[in-house]
């Protein structure tokens, strides 16, 4: 039986090398928000309400002023829609939490914490002492680091010329790879892309992201439909 | 320091759509089943929005910045996530001075 402590122990440990590695992405992530005229104390307010980094980033790029915020709130919504999947199963695993500590607890969900949690569900029962000792350092490094990278952004003057601006393309290019799963994911980023930069040139920003995104999973369901059919029709053949 | 009242606005809307997606699994626990096209799809939402954000930077920009995206996809295969956004912007810097 674990008590409070072993669990608070546990979950820091757990936890720290998720944040160190986030450390230089939040530092990015306010330098390029800075650039884009957001003031230290934005990034914070932005860092500490919405805290989705993937999401914060996409924001970031469409940014503008005055903001876009329907744009912004669409990219937001479905950047974030995985929540819903990760939740739905995370939520049986809840049982010693409180009501309170579960609506709580879920305001910083996140990839990592999320994972880490599901691991830790399959050999332990998930305790609130375990969820927040993960989730308080995780989302207090992701603020002190996105507004710190915003102060030295601000000082740092026009991104382009450091080629900071292209940072977003780059890192954006780097999670589309983590996400790979193989031809899905190869029809998706084509048509995305496709359709993104096509609707850019002719109705420019923010339709893009709604065309490419939405061409983007049409795509997916296509290639997965043809593939199903293509396993079914090798199953049938073997069986044949 | 300042905060812009439309910046403001943007922020809460964004908290209130993320805030719904992260408690939306609780009332659906146990009650979703997609089928496997349904699941692709869902799965490819990540990557189908990131790249629909870059498209236009990274292919609708000028050659410099489509040439620097293509090294960045060769080098995001085998290098971890901070390498490639190096990689990106040191190959971004070299094609503009050249291009």
């Amino acid at each position: 039986m674990s008590t409070m402590r072993d669990d608070i122990r546990r979950g820091l440990s757990d936890i720290w090398p998720a944040a160190v590695a986030a450390a230089p992405i939040g530092l990015l992530f306010g330098a390029v928000a800075a650039s884009k005229g957001l003031s230290p104390l934005e990034v914070f307010l932005m860092s500490v309400m919405v805290f989705a980094g993937g999401a914060q980033f996409a924001a970031v790029e469409l940014w503008a002023t005055p903001a876009p915020v329907a744009a912004l709130v669409f990219s937001t919504l479905l950047i974030n829609a995985r929540h819903i999947l990760m939740g739905a199963s995370l939520a049986p695993k809840l049982q010693g939490f409180s009501r309170w500590q579960k609506f709580l607890g879920l305001y910083y969900m996140a990839d990592e914490n999320w994972a880490l949690a599901e691991k830790r569900a399959r050999t332990h029962r998930l305790t609130p002492a375990y969820w927040f000792a993960m989730v308080v350092p995780f989302v207090a490094g992701w603020l002190v680091n996105s507004t710190l990278g915003a102060t030295i952004g601000a000082v740092l003057g026009d991104p382009k010329r450091l080629g900071a601006d292209f940072a977003f393309t780059a890192l954006f290019i780097a999670l589309v790879a983590a996400f790979w799963k193989g031809r899905v994911t190869f029809w998706t980023v084509a048509a995305a892309g496709i359709a993104s930069a096509v609707t850019y040139r002719l109705a420019g920003p923010p339709w893009h992201v709604a065309a490419g995104a939405l061409c983007g999973l049409l795509a997916a369901w296509l290639a997965a439909g043809s593939e199903a059919r293509a396993r079914a029709v090798a199953i049938e053949e073997a069986e044949a | 320091m300042s905060i812009d009242p439309i910046n403001f606005l943007a922020f809460l809307g964004m908290a209130i759509v993320t805030y719904f997606t992260r408690v939306a699994g609780l009332a659906l626990a146990g009650r979703l089943n997609l089928s496997p096209r349904a699941q692709a799809a869902f799965d490819a939402i990540p990557p189908a929005v990131l790249v629909a954000v870059i498209a236009p930077s990274a292919l609708a920009t000028g050659w410099a910045e489509t040439a620097a995206a293509a090294i960045a996809a060769l080098a995001a295969t085998r290098l971890p996530l901070l390498a490639v956004v190096a990689v990106g912007v040191v190959a971004v810097v070299a094609f503009r001075a050249v291009m």
